[in-house]
């Protein structure tokens, strides 16, 4: 035998225990799961892996590609945990194509022509868009749909066109966009065309819409469906000849073989895909019928050295374009390359569709291909709805079911495949709030809840009992369920609650141990009672820890306790966010949190810093004069913020009123720094100076930095604003991410920094200004309302029942009727916010609670001490303070070499 | 500007018996604390809910600076509490002790738990021992 040893690109000869090498063809979805599955289980690394891609990117999510157009950000498709490809024994070869295989040597050969030995060979080479041979598809402006360069491209062909479309004639008229294929893809792609402002007909050769996987009647609801979202479509129609346009040499007309024409300015071809199977015929692999690379259930091929997995494999006599068998292929790989005995389960062609707006889904026999099978349908053709069930023919086994304009039942349905349904099937087609109720199901723990990556209810039942999870979260992180496509979380969250409740874990949302409330039902309680005082508040939703005995006519005395620093803060926040006056009021002076008691920012050594509002990042330089003064004067350490202001360390507490004085008088206001409440709208320079700009970025920050002042929220509150689509203000980043458009500006939400970076979601496009106000406005307000405590606006965002779509629904379409109730709410923050710190100057009362002792309120704590560093002051350490100590014991009247302790709060800084 | 109690007691007005008279039980908000010198030590006063004072050090162990009185005052099964305003530790105010660590260890050399001192309101002024009391907690 050839072995690897002797081509010049292998390894030196291999140690007895030196891994043995992976090559893996193909950078796809599948092939990044079988490096994830083996790497993950390979604990004693006996594979190394090298992954050869042909894109010049890191495995992406193919199947979100249709988000691209949204998010447009190819690294947010980005598959698994990054982390992977720095693995040391894994190596991914990026834009580098294997051209041949050499199964003999054992070697494949690169785009470049390196040769790399193998032990063991895995083709995932996946399927390119298959072209039907219609004259003309070579035109420009044909386009396939299926990689993220294809997307690009279609994306920015539209926008040409749209450009020349506006210009040629003078007038505007739409783009005409035409899809061929009515299937999965094609209805994705016409989605696509008419998020980039296209028009779009969708022509279908069969007899409707999705025929591989729903039934005639699914179809034809569908096609209502897809009408409804401006989407033409065409059955029956089959495609003679793509046109050119004689004026651009574009693609032109599409010409329809029942004498039928369309005119169109962009075509996407979405008739299937053909398995990549070249480089497994030219290595004289057995192929399919209709191509692939012929493997057992093993996903071994007739070469015991080479595998192949995902859509290249022909595995059961055809190759299957779906991304959840060709992950259980990758997991029976990876377990045979570690000696197990793995074999492929069959293929789960459960499918369901993420056009938004539109749900379809259907599994197992849709067609009710099934001898004897009997259908029961439930149709509502006004509301375009159409359920299935596919039943034995003793109408108890389920054997498949489609489901369209109401995929409701399919999460919970699809995982009872092949079992008995308890009590009558036709209650489970039933709509929601009928009446009836569908039976409530229990899982067999076999049963499969995320076909993607292939988890079972059991294994999310044993991720609560066997490994500690208590929330969603912590089982999505255990099992993988729902992290792909995420089809599954509703049940994955319902097994999880069932499991916890079974389990006597308490799922509570309890604030603390004073308030069984959460801090979204407080906030409705105390507005609808219209209390303003902690203690009304406790005495009437508080908690009575033990139920008070008979005490035989005694007066009962209810009491909840005094709070703490949990609900205490949160019941201020509250209180705050319903206008109830200075914070520092009355009893609520007592329920603020650390920093807000005294309005700054407590630092490591109980001084604060200061921080005035610097709206938009934009100030005079007189402004820069006065805050440079002010830190001059009381000896502060000043630094830039990340929010583009100024933030000003060192300010002893008896020290913020004068500090403030001064801020006050030359014009500054409280920038909230402290507070859970709006921070700062960050902006780039905008259109007023920049060459790129296309709106007024710094206007529009200044504009929502000085409406949203002061709105204190469950947690703090950023904004951006960019003044063009190159996005310097990093909005993204934000709470809120305000992004000019030629339009008007696109409206992002759910960003932010920190832990868990995240960004921000597109809520609105091409908003005008006055539209713009108002979404931010009910975006805010029905956070502020409806939040956990310190939750950002990220993951309240993906906690809200329906998610973006939900909450877009509710502030753009009133979907739940509060949308003048919170416009309101939010008019009268704005009407009513006043300077806290002016307020304060202006109150003797309030004043006093500054003093730093009661006994003493102007002498400064004597424990201060400070060193200089780069020509401003920090907080002594506790060496630094050791030596002072030491230097003054010893007598000494200066202080030794080394930093210059300025012992005290008085020596050396002017204050 | 003063931001200082017209009424203040002023420091260092220790009386023969060991106690020192601090402040006016008015110059104290409810659950709401303040800083006093007492016998040149920085302490931290709590007026609670039934007009009582509780009196703590006003070093905070977990973070070792002088912050206690800035801390919320709260309840923990009925017992009345302060929570360090830096890292959140709670502590029961009438014995010192800290409930509830966060997760944190003291910074080197301090007890994880507070000093307290014995303090009683008499004719609306409030009087601090200017010793603190036992490290058990006892008064």
């Amino acid at each position: 035998m050839t072995g690897p040893q002797t081509d010049p690109a292998a390894p030196a000869p291999a140690a007895p225990d030196a891994p043995r090498h992976l090559v893996v063809v193909g950078g796809g979805m599948v092939a990044q799961r079988l490096v994830e599955a083996l790497r993950a289980r390979d604990t004693a690394g006996t594979w190394r892996v090298s992954l050869f891609a042909e894109e010049p990117r890191k495995p992406y999510d193919r199947v979100a590609l249709t988000s691209y157009f949204s998010a447009r950000d190819a690294e947010e498709l980005t598959l698994g945990d990054p982390a992977l490809w720095d693995d040391p024994l894994v190596t991914l070869h990026r834009d580098c194509a294997v051209t041949s295989i050499d199964r003999a040597a054992r070697t494949v050969t690169d785009r470049l022509g390196r040769v790399h030995a193998y032990d063991e060979l895995v083709l995932a080479t996946g399927s390119s868009a298959a072209m039907p041979p219609i004259p003309g598809n070579d035109l420009p402006g044909v386009f396939v749909y299926r990689t993220i360069d294809d997307v690009a491209a279609l994306r920015g062909w539209v926008e040409e066109k749209r450009r020349t479309a506006t210009t040629d004639g003078g007038w505007e008229r739409p783009v005409r966009g035409a899809v061929i294929g009515g299937g999965l893809l094609g209805l994705e792609a016409a989605g696509a065309l008419k998020a980039l402002g296209a028009q779009a007909t969708v022509i279908q050769f069969g007899t409707h819409l999705m025929d591989a996987q729903i039934d005639l009647g699914g179809g034809e609801a569908l096609k209502r469906l897809i009408n409804g979202m401006g989407i033409a479509v065409r059955c029956d129609t089959g495609t003679q000849a793509m046109k050119v346009s004689r004026r651009t040499g574009h693609v032109g007309r599409l010409d329809f073989a029942d004498g039928g024409r369309l005119d169109v300015d962009v075509v996407v071809v979405a008739t299937g895909v053909r398995p990549r199977d070249e480089l497994a015929r030219a290595a004289g692999l057995a192929v399919g019928e209709r191509g692939g690379a012929v493997v057992d259930l093993a996903c071994r091929t007739e070469d015991e050295h080479v595998w192949a997995v995902g859509e290249v494999a022909c595995i059961e006599g055809r190759c299957i374009g779906l991304v959840a068998p060709g992950y259980a292929m990758a997991e029976v790989v990876a377990d045979r390359l570690l000696g197990g005995e793995a074999t492929f389960p069959g293929a789960d062609t459960a499918t369901k569709l993420k056009l938004q707006g539109v749900d379809v889904a259907s599994f197992g026999d849709a067609h009710g291909r099934t001898e004897g099978a009997m259908e029961l349908v439930w149709a509502d053709p006004v509301a375009g709805v159409y359920k299935k069930l596919v039943l034995s023919d003793d109408a108890r086994t389920l054997l498949g079911g489609v489901f369209v304009g109401d995929a409701a039942p399919y999460a919970s349905l699809r995982p009872m495949l092949g079992t008995e349904l308890p009590g009558d099937p036709g209650l489970f087609l039933l709509p929601e709030g009928s009446g009836a109720g569908a039976p409530s199901l229990e899982l067999p723990d076999d049963a499969t809840v995320c076909s993607c990556n292939n988890v079972s209810a059991g294994t999310i039942r044993g991720a609560v009992t066997e490994h500690g999870c208590t929330d969603v979260a912590g089982v999505k992180a255990c099992t993988r369920a729902g992290t792909s496509c995420g089809s599954c979380l509703p049940l994955v969250k319902k097994i999880t609650t069932t499991e916890l409740a079974r389990a006597g874990v308490e799922v509570s949302n309890a604030l603390c141990e004073h308030f069984d409330l959460s801090r979204a039902q407080l906030f409705d309680a105390v507005r609808v009672a219209g209390l303003r005082t902690f203690s009304e508040i406790i005495g009437r939703f508080g908690r009575v820890p033990e139920p008070v005995t008979d005490t035989g006519g005694a007066v009962l005395v209810r009491d909840a306790g005094r709070g703490c620093d949990i609900c205490k803060p949160t019941i201020a926040s509250i209180l705050a966010s319903l206008g109830s006056g200075h914070i520092l009021d009355g009893e609520q002076a007592a329920l603020q949190d650390t920093n807000d008691h005294v309005m700054a920012n407590m630092q490591k050594d109980g001084t604060y810093s200061v921080v005035p509002r610097i709206p938009g990042g934009e100030i005079t330089p007189d402004g820069l004069l006065v805050i440079g003064q002010v830190a001059k004067d009381f000896g502060l350490y000043t630094k830039i913020t990340g929010g583009q202001r100024i933030d000003m360390f060192g300010a002893r507490i008896e020290q913020l009123p004068h500090i403030w004085r001064r801020l006050v008088e030359h014009g500054f206001e409280s920038g909230h720094a402290y507070g859970k409440s709006l921070r700062t709208v960050k902006s780039c320079v905008g259109s007023t100076w920049c060459r790129f700009g296309v709106q007024d970025s710094v206007g529009m920050a200044v504009e929502l930095e000085l409406r949203y002042r002061g709105l204190r929220s469950p947690h703090k509150l950023k904004l951006g604003v960019s003044g063009c689509a190159r996005e310097c203000a990093e909005a993204r980043g934000k709470d809120v991410g305000v992004i000019a458009t030629d339009k008007g500006w696109n409206l992002y939400v759910g960003g932010n920094g920190g832990f868990t970076p995240r960004h921000a979601q597109l809520l609105a496009e091409d908003l005008d200004d006055e539209a713009l106000i108002r979404t931010i406005d009910r975006f805010l307000m029905y956070y502020v309302r409806t939040a956990d405590r310190l939750q950002r606006t990220a993951a309240w965002v993906e906690d809200h029942e329906g998610g973006l779509d939900a909450i877009r629904a509710v502030i753009l379409e009133d979907s739940l009727g509060i949308a003048a109730d919170l416009d309101a709410a939010m008019a009268r923050h704005v009407g009513d916010y006043e300077d806290e710190w002016r307020a304060v100057l202006e109150d003797p009362e309030k004043l006093r609670r500054f003093g730093s002792f009661v006994n003493a309120p102007a002498e400064p704590d004597p424990d201060l001490a400070y060193v200089t560093e780069r020509g401003q002051i920090r907080p002594a350490t506790e060496d630094e303070r050791a030596a002072l100590e030491e230097a003054r014991a010893a007598g000494l009247a200066t202080v030794p070499a080394g930093p210059v302790v300025i012992a005290g709060t008085t020596l050396e800084v002017r204050r | 500007m003063s931001v200082a109690s017209a009424e203040q007691v002023g420091p260092g007005t220790a009386h023969d018996d060991g106690w020192e008279r601090v402040c006016l039980l008015r110059d104290l908000l409810v659950e709401r604390g303040a800083a006093a010198l007492v016998g040149g030590v920085q302490v931290a006063l709590f007026r609670l809910p039934d007009d009582t004072v509780r009196v703590v050090q006003q070093r905070d162990p977990y973070s070792g600076a002088n912050v206690m009185s800035r801390g919320i005052v709260g309840t923990r099964g009925g017992v009345p509490t302060v929570a360090g305003p830096m890292y959140k530790q709670v502590f029961d105010l009438t014995t010192g002790r800290c409930l509830e660590s966060a997760g944190y260890a003291p910074v080197q050399g301090l007890a994880p738990d507070l000093a307290t001192w014995p303090a009683e309101v008499r004719d609306g002024v409030v009087h601090v021992r200017t010793r603190p009391a036992p490290a058990d907690g006892a008064s």
